[in-house]
Order: C-alpha cells, then sequence, then structure tokens
C-alpha cells in the first residue's frame, strides 16, 4: 500500500480508475447478450460472437453474427418506415435528432465507459472527445433537418441507407453516418464494427427510449459478410462505408452499376509538414495528437512527419523526450495517454509492419518505459532514416508508429505530402501565414489544419481525396451524400421507352419544319462545279489537332442514312497522351483566376454563336433535330458557366475555435468525361462547361453516334484562347474509350452519360484509384435549365477542402 | 489493474541523452526511478543560474502559437489526475512550495506574524497525524511582503528555516527612479530577506529593447548579490505569449534564479497557457546552459485542484525536479485553505468547511 509519505517524496502518478460499475450493470441487465435491433425490437440472440476488452483480453459480451435473415428484416423494415419517415418533413425529424443529441449527453459517461471498455481507447479520449463530438454531431444535424426544406430544395432523401463502420472511433462513426441520413429523410441499417459494437447497442436503446419511429434506425452486427449482405442487398438505395482502402474497393466494385449511391472514408497516410519557422514545441504537442491519438488507429492519423532539415534532429530530440513522458496503460485510467490496440490481430499487423521498417534499415526509437503485458498495447514508436521509398512511409499502419523524412523547400515539402495514393488530411506547421496558406491548397487532401491537427466539427466536411474515398461527412457538403436530386425523367423502361418516343416525335417534327441554310453543302457537285473540298476530323490532343494512333477511322452517318464523314478512332495511346496533355494544361488552369476562366468561357461561346449555322446544320444532319435551338442553347450553357467560373464559391464553415474552417471548391484535376449520344454539342458543352469552370482540365469522348458537332467544336476552342490541353477530345468507340479512361489511375474523375453496361463498367473500372464517377444511364433533358445545368454541375466538378486556420497572437 | 508504463530503463536505441544534466552542486544525488533523460530529482540545490550573454538570435527567433499553446495547456489537465494516497502526498508537496503572500497596503507587522506563523505550521497538527505525515516538519516554501514587513517577517520566522522573499524595485509597476529600485533591493536584502521578487519595465518589452530589459534585469540580479531573485514579468501586460516567451528568455539571460508571471495586480495573473510558454522557455534555457531555472505563477491560483494542475504541468514540461521549492513556487496565500480542507476531506470523508482550519 503506498502512502501519503511516499508519494510526498516520490510525486509519482497513481491509478486513477474511471468507475466502470455503471457499465456492467448495463451489460448485466442485457445478460451480457445482445441480439439485432431491427424495426423497433430486438431480435433474440444468435450465433453470437464474443466482444474482448483489449486491455485486459476478457469477453465482455456475446452479439449476434447478423444473417441474411437479419439484414433482410432490417432493410424492409427500413424501406417501411420510410414514407412516413420523409413525410414527417424537416421540423418533425429535426425533434428526433435533437432528442438524440440531449440523449447522449444525458447518457455520456456510460457511453464513454462502454467505448473504452469495448475499443481500448483512454477514457480521457471517449470522455473528452468522441462523446461530445457525437452529441454536436446530432445537434448539428437537428438544425440540418430543420432546414432541409429551404435549403436543400430541389433534393430529397437518398432512401434506403445501409451503413457500416469501422472499429476506431465506434460511436463517433455512427453518430456521422446516422445523423445526417436522418435529417436527410433517409432509414438507416447500420453494421458497427464486428470488434466494437456495443455502443451502437446502446445507442439503439436511447434511440427507442427518445421514441424513434420503429424501422428508422436499425443496427445489425456481425463481421464482413453482413457487411457484404448490407452492401449486396438490392432494396438499398445508398452506401456510406468508412474502414480500409482494400474493403472501399470492393464495395465499389460491388455496387457498380446498381444506382446505389456511395461514399466512402477510406484509408490515409497523412503528411504533418514542419517548416523551420515553426513552434517546435508546441509541434510536438502536435504529433502527440497526430498518431499517439487513440494509439495512432485514426485514419487520418498524422503518420508521415515531414520536417524542413534544419531543424529536423531539434524536433526529432524534443519528440523523444517527449515520447519518454507518455503513460501508455489501462485504458479506464483517467492518467493515461494511450491505451490499448483494439484487437490482437491488428497488434500483430503493427509489430510485423514495424518489424519490416527495421529490416528495411529504418531507425526505430521508443521510449524506455515497458507496455503492460497483460492485453493488446503497443509503445509509441518513431522512425529516423525512413525514405519515400520505405513499405512503412507507404503504408497505413494503423497503430501508434511515425515516420520522419525531412524535405528543404515548401515545393519539396508539397512534393512529398503528395507522394502517395491517399489524400485524407495533412497539417501544416509554420508561424509565416504566407507559407501555410500557400501549402495547404497544394496538398491532395480533404482536410488541411493549420498549426493544429485532428480537429473535428460537426460543422466541417470531413473525407478524402484520391484513394482515401470519396464523400464527405459532416457540414453542408455531407449533406449532399444523403441526397438525391429531383429528376424530371424517370428511369423505369417504360418510361424511358415513352421518353425516346416523344423525343422521336419531336425530331420527326423539327425534320419536318427544317429550313436549312442553303449553303455549299446543299448544293450539287455539278452547281458547285466538282465536288466539297474534303475534311477529315481529327482528334484534338494537347491543343493539337493530331491523326489517330490507330490508323482507322469510322464513318458517320446521317440520320437520313447519308455519309456524313470519318473520325478516327481513338484508341489507349490517344487517351494516354489526352491525359498527359490535360495534365500538362491543369495547373496553370486550375490556378487561373475565375475571372480569367470565364473570359475564355464566353469567347468560346462568342465564337460559336458565330458560327451557330454551321453547327445547326451539322447537328441536324446528324440527328435530325433542331440544331438551330441546340446550338443557341449551347451558347447559353457556356454563358452560364462563365458567369459561374468566379461565382462558385466555397463556405466559412463556423467551428467552434478561435479560427476558420475554409471549405474550398476544387476542381477535381484531370476529368474524363463521355458525353451523351443525344445532344452532340449541348450534351458536350453542358459537362465541359462546368467542368472548366471551376478549373478541371478534360479529355471528353463526344457522342459516338455524332460525334461531327464535336470535332467541328475544337475549331471553336483553337479560336478562344482555350490553353492546350485544358480540352481533349478523343473520338471512338465511347463505351470503350471510357472504360480506359476510368482505369486510368492519373485521372481523377470521370463522368459518363450512356447505357446501363457502360455506367457498370464506368464504376467498377473507377476502384482502380478509387476515382471520383458520375454515371447515369437515364437519359437527361439536356434543353431543360433545372435538370441540364447549375449549382449540381459544379458540385461534380469540384471536391471540398477544409482548411482549418486556428489563429491568435 | 495492470501498471502504467513507465520503468527507469535507458530508451532503446537511444543516441543521445536530450537534454544535458543539470549542474548540481553534489553529482551523487539520489535518483529515485522516473524519467531517465529528465533532469534528476534530488534534494541538492542547483547551481545558481549565471546568466549568459543577452544573444539576440534566439531570442528573435523564438516562436509561440498561441492557439496551440492553449490546446495543450487545456489538455494537461485532462491527461492528468491524482486521485486518494496520491492527491493527499501531491497536495502536502504543494504546500511546501507555496510563498505565502500579502501584499497589501494596509499590511501591519500584526497580520505579517499570523501569516509567518501559519507558514510554520500550515496544517492542523491532527490531520497532519492522522495522514501519518507528522515528522515531516511541514513549511510553506516563504513569506512573501512588502520591503516595510521584512523585520517582522524575519523576526517571525527566526529558527523556522521559512526564508522571507520580499517584493521590490517598484512593485507593482517598477516604474521608479532605477536607482531606488536598485536601494529598495539593497535594503530589503540588508533587511534579512533572502529572496527577492523584483518586477521588470513592461515598456522595455512592449518597445522589444531587449537590451535594456536585459541590463536591467542584470542590475538588479548583481544588487540581489546572495539573495535569489524572482523576476516578475507582469505577463498579463505583455500583450502576446511571443512576448512572454522572449521576456521570459530574455530574464534568464540575465540571471534571474526564477521566472514569475505576475505581481498578482494586473488584471490577467497566472494562466496555464503562459505558464506552458514559460515553462518551455525554461527547458530551452536548460537546453542551452545547463542550468535550471525555476518558475512561479502567482495571481489567481486558489483551488487545490488548480494547484494539482500546475503541478502536472511542471511535472510534464519540466520533470520532478521541478516540484521542490528550489525550484517551484505558488504565490498565493488562500490557496493554502483550499488544499487544507481537500486534505481534511481525504482523511474524514467529509467535505470540509474553510472556519475548521488556523486562518491565513
Amino acid at each position: 500500500m503506498t502512502t501519503v509519505r511516499e508519494v510526498f517524496e516520490t510525486m509519482e502518478y497513481g491509478p486513477a480508475p474511471e468507475s466502470d460499475t455503471a457499465a456492467l450493470e448495463w451489460l448485466a441487465r442485457h445478460d451480457a447478450k445482445f441480439g439485432q435491433y431491427i424495426g423497433g425490437s430486438w431480435t433474440k440472440s444468435s450465433s453470437p460472437f464474443e466482444v474482448i476488452n483489449p486491455a485486459n483480453n476478457k469477453r465482455i459480451a456475446l452479439v449476434s453474427q447478423g444473417s441474411k435473415k437479419d439484414v433482410d428484416a432490417a432493410v424492409k423494415a427500413a424501406r417501411k418506415a420510410l414514407p412516413a419517415w420523409q413525410l414527417l418533413g424537416g421540423h418533425g425529424r429535426a425533434k428526433y435528432l435533437y432528442a438524440l443529441a440531449r440523449a447522449v449527453q444525458r447518457n455520456a459517461r456510460l457511453l464513454a465507459v462502454i467505448e473504452s471498455m469495448d475499443n481500448g481507447k483512454s477514457i480521457r479520449e471517449t470522455r473528452d472527445i468522441d462523446v461530445p463530438l457525437v452529441a454536436r454531431h446530432f445537434y448539428h444535424h437537428a438544425g440540418w433537418a430543420q432546414l432541409m426544406d429551404s435549403e436543400f430544395v430541389g433534393y430529397h432523401g437518398a432512401g434506403v441507407v445501409g451503413q457500416i463502420i469501422p472499429w476506431n472511433f465506434p460511436l463517433l462513426m455512427l453518430a456521422w453516418k446516422v445523423a445526417p441520413a436522418l435529417a436527410a429523410g433517409c432509414t438507416v441499417v447500420i453494421k458497427p464494427a464486428e470488434f466494437t459494437p456495443l455502443t451502437a447497442l446502446a445507442f439503439a436503446e436511447l434511440a427507442d427510449a427518445i421514441g424513434l419511429p420503429a424501422g428508422v434506425l436499425n443496427i445489425v452486427t456481425g463481421d464482413g459478410d453482413t457487411g457484404k449482405l448490407i452492401v449486396d442487398h438490392a432494396d438499398v438505395d445508398k452506401i456510406a462505408f468508412t474502414g480500409s482502402t482494400e474493403v472501399g474497393r470492393l464495395i465499389r466494385k460491388a455496387t457498380a452499376g446498381s444506382g446505389k449511391k456511395l461514399s466512402l472514408e477510406l484509408g490515409g497516410k497523412s503528411p504533418f509538414i514542419v517548416f523551420e519557422d515553426a513552434d517546435l514545441d508546441s509541434v510536438v504537442e502536435g504529433v502527440v495528437d497526430a498518431i499517439w491519438f487513440n494509439q495512432g488507429q485514426v485514419c487520418c492519423a498524422g503518420s508521415r512527419l515531414l520536417v524542413q532539415e534544419g531543424v529536423s534532429e531539434r524536433l526529432i530530440e524534443k519528440l523523444r523526450a517527449r515520447m519518454e513522458t507518455l503513460r501508455v496503460g489501462p485504458p479506464l485510467d483517467k492518467s493515461v495517454d494511450m491505451g490499448a490496440i483494439v484487437a490482437p490481430v491488428q497488434l500483430e499487423r503493427i509489430r510485423s509492419l514495424v518489424e519490416a521498417g527495421v529490416e528495411e534499415g529504418a531507425q526505430m526509437w521508443q521510449p524506455s518505459w515497458a507496455c503492460p503485458t497483460e492485453g493488446s498495447f503497443f509503445p509509441p514508436t518513431l522512425f529516423t532514416n525512413v525514405h519515400p521509398s520505405s513499405s512503412i512511409a507507404q503504408v497505413e499502419i494503423f497503430g501508434p508508429v511515425l515516420v520522419t523524412m525531412t524535405f528543404r523547400t515548401p515545393r519539396e515539402a508539397v512534393a512529398l505530402a503528395n507522394n502517395t495514393p491517399y489524400g485524407l488530411a495533412a497539417s501544416v506547421w509554420s508561424e509565416n501565414i504566407n507559407l501555410a496558406l500557400d501549402v495547404a491548397p497544394k496538398i491532395k487532401a480533404g482536410v488541411v489544419w493549420i498549426n493544429s491537427t485532428n480537429l473535428f466539427d460537426a460543422a466541417a466536411g470531413f473525407g478524402g481525396y484520391r484513394e482515401s474515398g470519396f464523400g464527405r461527412e459532416g457540414g453542408r457538403e455531407g449533406m449532399y451524400e444523403y441526397l438525391k436530386r429531383d429528376r424530371i425523367s424517370v428511369t423505369d423502361d417504360l418510361a424511358a421507352g415513352r421518353a425516346a418516343k416523344a423525343t422521336a416525335r419531336a425530331a420527326a417534327k423539327a425534320a419536318a419544319a427544317w429550313k436549312p441554310i442553303r449553303r455549299a453543302a446543299e448544293l450539287d457537285d455539278a452547281d458547285r462545279g466538282g465536288p466539297l473540298v474534303d475534311r477529315t476530323p481529327k482528334l484534338f490532343i494537347g491543343g493539337r489537332q493530331a491523326r489517330p494512333d490507330s490508323g482507322y477511322s469510322i464513318r458517320v452517318t446521317g440520320a437520313d442514312g447519308r455519309i456524313l464523314g470519318e473520325v478516327g478512332e481513338g484508341n489507349r495511346k490517344d487517351l494516354r497522351n489526352a491525359v498527359e496533355a490535360a495534365h500538362a494544361a491543369l495547373g496553370p488552369w486550375s490556378k487561373a483566376s475565375g475571372h480569367n476562366r470565364a473570359q475564355v468561357l464566353y469567347y468560346i461561346a462568342e465564337n460559336l454563336a458565330a458560327r451557330s449555322p454551321e453547327f445547326a446544320d451539322r447537328i441536324f444532319a446528324m440527328t435530325e433535330t433542331d440544331g438551330v435551338a441546340e446550338v443557341e442553347a449551347a451558347v447559353k450553357r457556356l454563358f452560364t458557366y462563365a458567369a459561374w467560373a468566379d461565382k462558385y464559391d466555397g463556405l466559412i464553415h463556423q467551428v467552434p475555435l478561435r479560427g476558420v474552417a475554409l471549405a474550398m471548391n476544387e476542381p477535381m484535376g484531370v476529368m474524363g468525361i463521355a458525353c451523351p449520344d443525344e445532344y452532340p454539342l449541348l450534351g458536350l458543352v453542358s459537362l465541359i462547361g462546368p467542368a472548366l469552370a471551376v478549373g478541371n482540365t478534360v479529355v471528353a469522348v463526344p457522342s459516338e453516334r455524332a460525334p461531327l458537332a464535336a470535332t467541328d467544336f475544337y475549331q471553336v476552342l483553337e479560336t478562344s484562347d482555350v490553353p492546350a490541353g485544358v480540352v481533349n477530345i478523343v473520338t471512338g468507340s465511347r463505351d470503350a474509350l471510357v472504360k480506359t479512361l476510368a482505369e486510368h489511375d492519373d485521372v481523377d474523375a470521370v463522368w459518363y452519360f450512356g447505357s446501363r453496361e457502360g455506367v457498370r463498367a464506368v464504376e467498377l473500372a473507377s476502384a482502380g484509384n478509387m476515382k471520383r464517377t458520375w454515371a447515369e444511364f437515364d437519359s437527361r433533358v439536356w434543353m431543360d435549365l433545372d435538370e441540364g445545368e447549375g449549382r449540381h454541375f459544379l458540385r461534380e466538378a469540384t471536391q471540398v477542402k477544409n482548411i482549418w486556420i486556428p489563429y491568435g497572437e | 489493474m495492470s501498471p502504467v508504463c513507465q520503468s527507469s530503463d535507458q530508451g532503446r536505441n537511444m543516441q543521445s541523452k536530450v537534454e544535458p544534466a543539470l549542474r548540481l552542486a553534489r553529482s551523487d544525488a539520489p535518483t529515485p526511478a522516473v524519467e531517465s533523460d529528465r533532469p534528476r530529482f534530488s534534494d541538492v540545490h542547483v547551481d545558481r543560474n549565471p546568466g549568459t550573454a543577452l544573444d539576440l538570435d534566439i531570442i528573435r527567433g523564438l516562436r509561440v502559437n498561441r492557439s496551440a499553446v492553449e490546446r495543450r495547456a487545456a489538455t494537461i489537465p485532462a491527461r492528468r489526475t491524482v486521485k486518494k494516497e496520491w492527491q493527499a502526498g501531491w497536495l502536502l508537496r504543494a504546500i511546501t512550495l507555496i510563498d505565502l503572500t500579502t501584499l497589501a497596503g494596509d499590511d501591519t507587522p500584526g497580520n505579517v506574524r499570523r501569516l509567518c506563523a501559519k507558514a510554520a505550521r500550515p496544517v492542523r497538527a491532527d490531520l497532519m497525524a492522522s495522514l501519518g505525515v507528522s515528522d515531516l516538519s511541514l513549511t510553506a516554501g516563504a513569506v512573501c511582503v512588502y520591503h516595510a514587513m521584512v523585520p517582522a517577517a524575519v523576526e517571525a520566522l527566526r529558527g523556522t528555516g521559512i526564508p522571507v522573499a520580499a517584493v521590490s524595485t517598484g512593485f507593482p509597476a517598477g516604474l521608479s527612479p532605477v536607482e531606488e529600485r536598485v536601494r529598495e533591493i539593497r535594503a530589503s536584502v540588508a533587511a534579512g530577506a533572502r529572496e527577492i521578487d523584483i518586477v521588470i519595465t513592461r515598456g522595455h518589452v512592449l518597445t522589444g529593447n531587449w537590451q535594456a530589459l536585459y541590463d536591467e534585469v542584470k542590475t538588479f540580479r548583481d544588487a540581489c548579490s546572495d539573495a535569489h531573485m524572482k523576476s516578475i514579468l507582469a505577463t498579463g501586460e505583455l500583450g502576446t505569449l511571443v512576448n512572454v516567451a522572449r521576456a521570459s528568455m530574455v530574464a534568464m539571460m540575465a540571471g534571474s534564479d526564477f521566472i514569475k508571471t505576475s505581481t498578482g495586480k494586473e488584471s490577467v495573473n497566472a494562466t496555464l497557457p503562459v505558464s506552458l510558454v514559460m515553462t518551455r522557455m525554461i527547458r530551452e534555457y536548460l537546453q542551452h546552459t545547463g542550468y535550471a531555472v525555476g518558475y512561479k505563477p502567482a495571481g489567481g491560483i486558489r483551488s487545490a485542484k488548480n494547484a494539482l494542475e500546475y503541478l502536472y504541468l511542471m511535472k510534464e514540461e519540466l520533470g520532478p525536479r521541478w516540484l521542490k521549492p528550489d525550484l517551484f513556487r505558488f504565490g498565493a496565500s488562500g490557496l493554502l485553505t483550499d488544499i487544507e480542507r481537500q486534505l481534511e476531506h481525504f482523511v474524514t470523508g467529509r467535505y470540509s468547511a474553510a472556519h475548521r482550519h488556523p486562518m491565513v
């Protein structure tokens, strides 16, 4: 027994355990055994699996493995609850979300203790970070529910959503998923991770207690098999997943062509960049919060420390000293900095990666103290002598392991930061505002924290670039993940058939009424004194007309069967060249001012308008539709996006700190765009317009049936000050070409408007680098102003980067 | 509950010592098992900081990010706590670190003598017995008064070993003629004060006149002679945390034995963020010179809980060596009563009342 007298002398920290009594009582009330929460009631426990406390390897509870029957029942319950939940309206849903926020606050400590026992994370974190953020998320989204009818006009809830969440922030991830879904008017089937299902089950009780209507929230526990059942379920309208990039890729493939909306929040290897003028002592604490928060099991953990060479040694010394004072121990002890790793299998993974790092010659450093031997613990670990080529510098370790590298210049820092397939988060440390704000936009990441790290708030979107996934959670941008835009056209075949017939009728009518402008093309050879001068449409790559690599051409016939010409048959190499040209153009174009891009777009419109009779004829010849109207609409549309070019502003989110979170709309990068067959000119312009307005460069594959409007269009581009490579046009077999674009790892986004099979192929191929896709097979009414243009096109052409800027001197 | 990781083994793969060892008067100091690379806990006194030349490159190179400092300061009380025996032990230690202070216009020898008596016997004997520490001869760290009260305090504390500290140099504003400020130090030392709490000219900081600040503090230090000098920076009037950092560093370069936050008369006195900045500067100075400088937060520290937060900060940022009176003091008076109440609560299990403890 330690005496007061001894403590007076040694001034050691003693044990400071948070009581687990209430949590144990809660478990006892359930006989430590749980079924599924489906349709507002609990099923009997079946196919139970063990839930283990990783701090002592003891069993806490038995939880049921969700079967096909369970998932079917849950989806059915969600479907059944959906109409009433949507009808309830924003205010009605807001009241439930508010009640959930309150219920979380009333039961905050119980949830915090259960979370700590289940996951192994420290009670300090669950108490001070996880659970308060959960409540905050429900409050914030109560607000979005309230405002949905006024702030999201033209949108409706996506429907039944299936959600699969990870074990690192079990309840917080549930909140991130459930709150926006419920606010938007969706009903939910959510599967917590098999390692950490308990707080979700406790949350189900809270939802039940506040009277959330049966079926609005269904919780099905189980492992990856259960998750797969949710992903594959035909009656689910949207899948939201947080977890590994590996599983995210499987989900992208599994949902390809299904019409399911998808958001993925995946892995990361986030850079933590320290410039020589940073407050190094604060940097050290930043590193603690970056990589030794939640034992490093954080998708956005700052796991790659990039330090300017001149201060590297000093910083590493400071870090080592700091590591000595970190305390690892029982998660429920209120005086520990780090708790347990979630499970032995994860501990093993960390160990093996660390061993690999040592074998590769990196210098490892760990503090002198030893971790508890019982339970899954791993000490904070620092690697120096690491290079971009080291596996520990590339692989997401998901543990308390930091690798450090040095850089010489801001440019090199950015290059190192972006030298990863991931793009979730970044941290930038400098006391020079010019430097910090210059670097932040250059980093490919969905979140950038200036002089801070791992800050989260419901008001600011969180989510990745590149292979860290897509979609945002939190803020206005996050709401769209659970909304669908009201559409004029409908997806079922019957209606599509009707629409096609209507289009055909309209075409016939237009043909009958067409008064072609009599020009050379309409004259007989005899009148003209010989044939027309032959024209060879080419591909348009890097600002030059290029012959197709294949050496083949494709014949283009008019609606009346006449041969109108031949276009080049583009192939993989043409696309490769086009993508390279688009990349070369991307930097200057994306950095050009909106004003500058607007001028270019206006100029394109001007030059198109000047040649409108020629384009109208061409369109009519190809499609026998009203070419005059289409050209007029295309000119208007270009004006629309010229107008938008300097107006698609970001937001300043009100996050709870002295500072701002800038939600910047950044271009995707290089976009592949496969145009619809109908409206050969308007379709092209409607898609490249928004893409260009926000700073993307484009490789466009025009209408396969009617490509000549697009090949004529490059002459307009050539005369309109469009920088070389900003727009590239490759004609040919559209679906084959777009598949190559969708597979291309250096294409950032693909839009596709074509067949159902084509949608599937694009979405499937996109899984390679997790590029963003917007793929539709149901015809859009391109002439309609609401459906053919506007903010939603711009949103699809951008991704939101949140830059957190705390300030204060 | 399994023990928290901490042992005295050397770091694995450790290539170099993180900090130079303290300049110790004796090198065979006992070293209980604590953070191995930190300055050692010991009973011996550190060598007095002789100061260094003013190095403006260092001063101007200091960086402080306020938001980051505030975030770290906010998590210190959330990351550490002590309970039961540990809390009682820590609170007893806290008492030994208090500069029991009275700095009022209506001070008389009478109330100063009362304060001194409390400093000598800060906790009721029955509580000391219940805590099992009767043999500890626990006293406050010092008694801190105006110059005029020094004789009364010296007299009252004779034989206790408790030093008298005098606030000096035109306290609290520090704007009287410099010769008078120097004379004041000499007079207090002559009257028996063993510690002198000087105030700096804030204007030197606010105008970036580091040379003037350095010269001023150095002059005071010379005047202090054998008396230990605590330099009050009046951080609440320095405007920014960067200024706090720079003033701290200049004061140490000029030979301060302690740096101290406040006079207690500014509208903002000791805070955890300011303390974090100052302790980081102490660490920086230690790394540059090998000399350990003490830290004294003053003003506004009234609760036992708040006092413990400062002790966590010292232990975390500078190590346990800064939990002894030669390197750490609280400038406080009411704090003692709250500590006594918490100690009684530990003993009896009942919440205590101030009137049950002999008043300060």
